[in-house]
């Protein structure tokens, strides 16, 4: 398939100046999402996976900075773009839902009106159009009553229906790429479902593209059509779902399928990922950010990583595991 | 085991205080520069009276309302008294003003806020509409209402100060005691007998002192105004003791005719000590908590 | 809404009672005879008689006290010495100048502080936002007095910019006919321009020292709110849906932004009609400041207290103004059932 991707991300790097050194939160971290693909970018706490994606979009923090790589949006590239080229993008062909749906909204505004601004800005919706749109949008998003629910405020609303507003918001202008950084973390059970299932329906009505940001592998599985592993700012593996968790070659993705409850037979099996991330401020960070709490650790691993290139199945590693199936976490001494 | 304090003591030594406070000053020149002027303020204060060149009070009306030259360097008032001995004695009484009334609010507010804290029910609820009460006044008019009451004097001058700044103090005290009851010093005094009062006085006290540190040094700069704003309206200090605020009242009335040096100069002084003291308030702030730096 | 309101002022009425007490206490606190204060310097031992039997000085502190209420309720303030005018009748003619003053004084200011706030926090570590904080501390440094001389000596004095610093309008010019006290309005209204220009210039002054008084806290505040505001995360979220840098800093941001800058307002106002005091002094403002001024010289005493009395009741209302102010902003405040 040669057909041009949504977003192709290429060695992105970003740094973030802090009282206590420089962190060096992302390192070369390449992916692509093919247009109505659902990929997901999956990881632990601190992995980099969020911070990838708000790079993305541009709304890093202040003390960030992307010090290398590209992200193609269509023709054009969000990291090198002027703020008025970002402007236009952010919104209409490039949308965003956050983690905790309640801070995301603006407090003492009536989330009608929320709606309704994404809508003239973006939406070639004129002013007067606009209430009325944004009812209809609440309506698609399945909450009820939207008539009366879109003159309320955020914290008159359950944590479901902002993030449902949320969606709403985003995508308004029916944009061609959707960001979801952890939309179910804080939602129940079963709401959490309804979410991703909303957002699954709505993708495939629009034909968008969605990135999910997950540490929840389990969930990307179901959901998704590809699956990037991140550990500590770096890719290091990159593969159709099926395939990864058929066969993952990376070290870290096994251990993460490993302490998933799904994939685990009973409570006893159920391993935690030994080790814990090294610090990204350190001057000597090893080139594979995993090699010291590996248990596959090898001489070559003192090497920087080979690039990662191609399509199918991707893994930064140079000692990865044999390609054969397994359903139990490696035993090789650590 | 015992349950180790959220908020540690400060038991660190002298020692470890200024090792802190140089890495403080250092780290910010600014803070610095407001201690040295500190020092200064307080030499002025200290010695004044005997090292200015002329009698603050002598006057001399053949060298009335000069401009500043060699002899006068801040010029002659409207008396021939001479405007840089008058604004440097004036020092003392200005400061003692300040310093005055900043122990009296920190004992009596201080006190009274930290038994609300710790006590809590009537005490806290006494001191609370004891506080609303004096915050529903413009905190200036207060003052003018006291001391127009009670008499012009530089006890009534601090007494105001002190009752119009209690609320602030109260409730920082009354805060820090409600977090410090339940902490585990506290809870060891008690259990070696000590009664309420003695650990209201010698252990929570000397604790939230650090943080009431902070507002003493921007209540003296308040304090100072406040006095100088009296003085200004007459309901201050009385001529002819040189007091910055009653000098600028002198001067008001020469400045519109041209002669600045009067009223300037005590302004100044006035200004750059306000400024020391808020400059030193921040620094003290970013000493003893780094969390809350504006 | 309205039970917010309500609420609110019922909030109210102990600082209100409080007000009263402490105004009675405070004349009743009076070292040696009230009596002789308010029956003033020049008063025969018989007229100070007279004067204690009339104001109930003999009668219990309880009875006073009553009595106290009940004038008060009628709007008796008692009558100034020095004039024989009711005190009440007093205040109220010269509260117009204060308000005037005072208003114009706040707008200056939050005309300066505000965007100097917003810009500071918008572009931080830029020169504006140095600019910010060297003119918080040094604002908050300045005594008001001294500020309004500097400028009367550099703009009267030096420049020759504004006129003497001589009251609200110059002798040249009629004062504009009475319609609520304020001479901009006024004379608008009568279709005076001349008298706005006049009144204008000298108002300028005053208005500026008492704004250059106020600017501190306000532009402290409002950069110390929009910079914590413009690190939210629903601003994050804004600019993420690709609202503009207005709506994003505007409706967002500073929207959310002014409401701890409304409740700083308050105390802004507490400094504010003290300065007003110290300014109408430097610049022969005839409003309720001097007015109690010239009284407290001449030991009149019951325009003093009913000066003390107005100012409180007018920051009760003022802080209530706020509070529902506060309300119709923050849906939060407004709502909670």
């Amino acid at each position: 398939m040669t057909a041009v991707p949504a977003l192709s991300v290429e060695g992105l790097s970003v740094e973030f100046r802090t009282r206590s050194g420089t962190v060096r939160a992302l390192d070369n971290v390449s992916f692509a999402v093919g247009k109505g693909e659902t990929i997901a970018l999956v990881g632990e706490s601190g992995s980099g996976k969020s911070v990838t994606a708000y790079a993305v979009m541009g709304i890093l923090d202040r003390a960030g900075k992307v010090t290398a790589g590209r992200a193609m949006l269509g023709g054009l590239d969000l990291l090198a773009a002027t703020p008025r080229q970002l402007a236009e993008v952010r919104g209409r062909e490039l949308a965003m839902i956050f983690q905790n749906p309640r801070t995301a909204l603006n407090p003492i505004r009536p989330v009608g009106r929320q709606i309704a601004d994404v809508l003239v800005r973006h939406g070639n919706v004129p002013r007067r159009e606009a209430p009325e749109r944004a009812i209809e949008m609440l309506r698609a998003v399945g909450i009820t009553d939207p008539a009366r629910r879109a003159k309320a405020y955020p914290f008159e609303m359950s944590g479901g229906m902002c993030q449902r507003v949320m969606i709403a918001i985003a995508l308004a202008a029916k944009p061609s790429l959707l960001i979801a950084d952890e939309p179910t973390t804080g939602l129940d059970v079963t709401t959490q479902a309804v979410i991703m299932d909303l957002v699954a329906e709505l993708a495939e009505k629009l034909g968008m593209a969605t990135i999910f940001i997950t540490h929840d592998l389990a969930l990307a599985g179901q959901r998704s059509s590809r699956i990037v592993v991140m550990h500590a700012g770096h890719v290091v593996e990159n593969a159709p779902t099926r395939e990864l968790f058929a066969h993952p070659r990376h070290p870290y993705t096994a251990e993460l399928i490993a302490a998933t409850p799904d994939a685990a037979a009973s409570l006893d099996e159920l391993a935690s990922v030994p080790g814990a991330l090294p610090d990204l401020r350190r001057a000597d960070l090893p080139p594979c950010r995993y090699s010291e709490r590996c248990p596959r650790k090898i001489d070559a691993c003192a090497q920087p990583l080979p690039q990662a290139t191609g399509s199918g199945h991707i893994i930064a590693c140079w000692n990865p595991l044999p390609l054969r199936v397994i359903d139990r976490p490696t035993e090789s001494a650590a | 085991m015992t349950d180790i304090a959220a908020t540690p003591r400060p038991d660190g030594g002298l020692a470890a205080l200024v090792r802190h406070a140089r890495y403080v000053i250092g780290e910010n020149p600014v803070t610095g520069f407001a201690f040295a002027l500190f020092v200064l303020i307080v030499l002025a204060a200290v010695l004044g009276p005997h090292i200015v060149p002329y009698d603050p009070l002598a006057s001399d009306t053949a060298q009335a309302l000069k401009p500043p030259n060699a002899h006068h360097w801040f010029g002659t008032d409207q008396l021939g008294r001479d405007v840089f001995s008058r604004v440097i004695v004036a020092t003392r009484l200005d400061f003692f003003i300040a310093v005055a009334s900043v122990a009296l609010v920190f004992v009596v507010g201080g006190f009274a806020g930290v038994a609300a804290g710790f006590f809590g029910d009537w005490t806290d609820r006494i001191v609370g509409r004891v506080a609303d009460t004096i915050m529903a006044f413009p905190l200036f008019v207060l003052a003018m209402g006291i001391v127009a009451a009670l008499g012009n004097t530089v006890q009534n001058i601090v007494l105001a100060t002190a009752i119009v700044n209690f609320p602030l103090y109260a409730r920082i005290a009354r805060a820090e005691a409600n977090i410090r009851r339940e902490a585990g010093f506290v809870e060891a005094a008690r259990l070696s007998g000590n009664s309420d009062w003695r650990i209201l006085a010698f252990q929570i006290l000397p604790n939230v002192f650090p943080i009431l540190v902070v507002q003493m040094s921007l209540t003296m700069g308040y304090a100072i105004l406040n006095a100088a704003g009296l003085s200004f309206i007459g309901l201050g200090v009385r001529p002819p003791t040189p007091e910055w605020g009653i000098m600028v009242a002198e001067g008001a009335t020469f400045m519109v005719s041209g002669e600045w040096w009067n009223a300037f100069f005590p302004g100044m002084a006035l200004m750059v000590a306000v400024f020391c003291f808020n400059l030193l308030g921040d620094g003290l702030r970013d000493m003893v908590d780094p969390r809350r730096r504006t | 809404m309205l039970t917010m309101i309500a609420k609110r002022m019922a909030m109210a009425i102990p600082s209100l009672i409080g007000v009263v007490v402490v105004t009675f206490f405070l004349t009743r606190a009076l070292p040696g005879d009230p009596a002789a204060y308010f029956a003033g310097p020049a008063a025969t031992p018989a007229a100070i008689e007279q004067v204690r039997v009339k104001l109930g000085l003999d009668r219990p502190l309880v009875e006073q006290f009553g009595r106290y209420v009940i004038d008060l309720a009628h709007g008796n303030l008692g009558d100034s010495l020095t004039t024989g005018q009711p005190v009440l009748t007093e205040l109220r003619t010269r509260l117009p100048a204060s308000a005037e003053l005072t208003l114009l004084g706040l707008l200056v200011s939050i005309l300066i502080a505000v965007p100097l706030g917003i810009v500071a926090a918008t572009r931080p570590n830029s020169l504006i936002d140095h600019a910010c904080r060297v003119v918080s501390t040094a604002g908050v440094s300045l005594p008001v007095f001294f500020t309004g001389l500097i400028l009367v000596y550099v703009f009267y004095y030096l420049l020759g910019w504004a006129p003497a610093p001589l009251g609200r309008l110059d002798v040249f010019y009629d004062t504009p006919p009475q319609v609520t006290g304020f001479y901009l309005i006024d004379s608008l209204l009568a279709r005076q321009p001349e008298v706005f220009v006049a009144s204008l210039k000298q108002l300028i002054l005053p208005a500026l020292t008492l704004g250059i008084f106020s600017l501190a806290p306000i532009a402290r505040m409002t950069r110390a709110a929009m910079l914590a505001v413009l690190s939210s995360d629903f601003v994050r979220a804004a600019r993420a849906s690709g609202l503009s840098p207005f709506t994003v800093i505007v409706s967002y941001a500073f929207r959310n932004a002014m409401l701890p800058v409304i409740t700083t307002l308050g105390m802004v106002f507490s400094f504010l009609l003290g300065a007003n005091v110290l300014v109408e002094k430097v610049f022969a403002w005839p409003g309720i400041g001097s007015y109690a001024v010239e009284a407290l010289l001449a030991s009149d005493f019951a325009p003093v207290q009913g000066f003390v009395l107005t100012m409180a009741v007018m920051y009760v209302a003022l802080n209530l103004l706020i509070d529902v102010l506060y309300g119709l902003i923050d849906p939060r405040v407004r709502l909670e059932a």
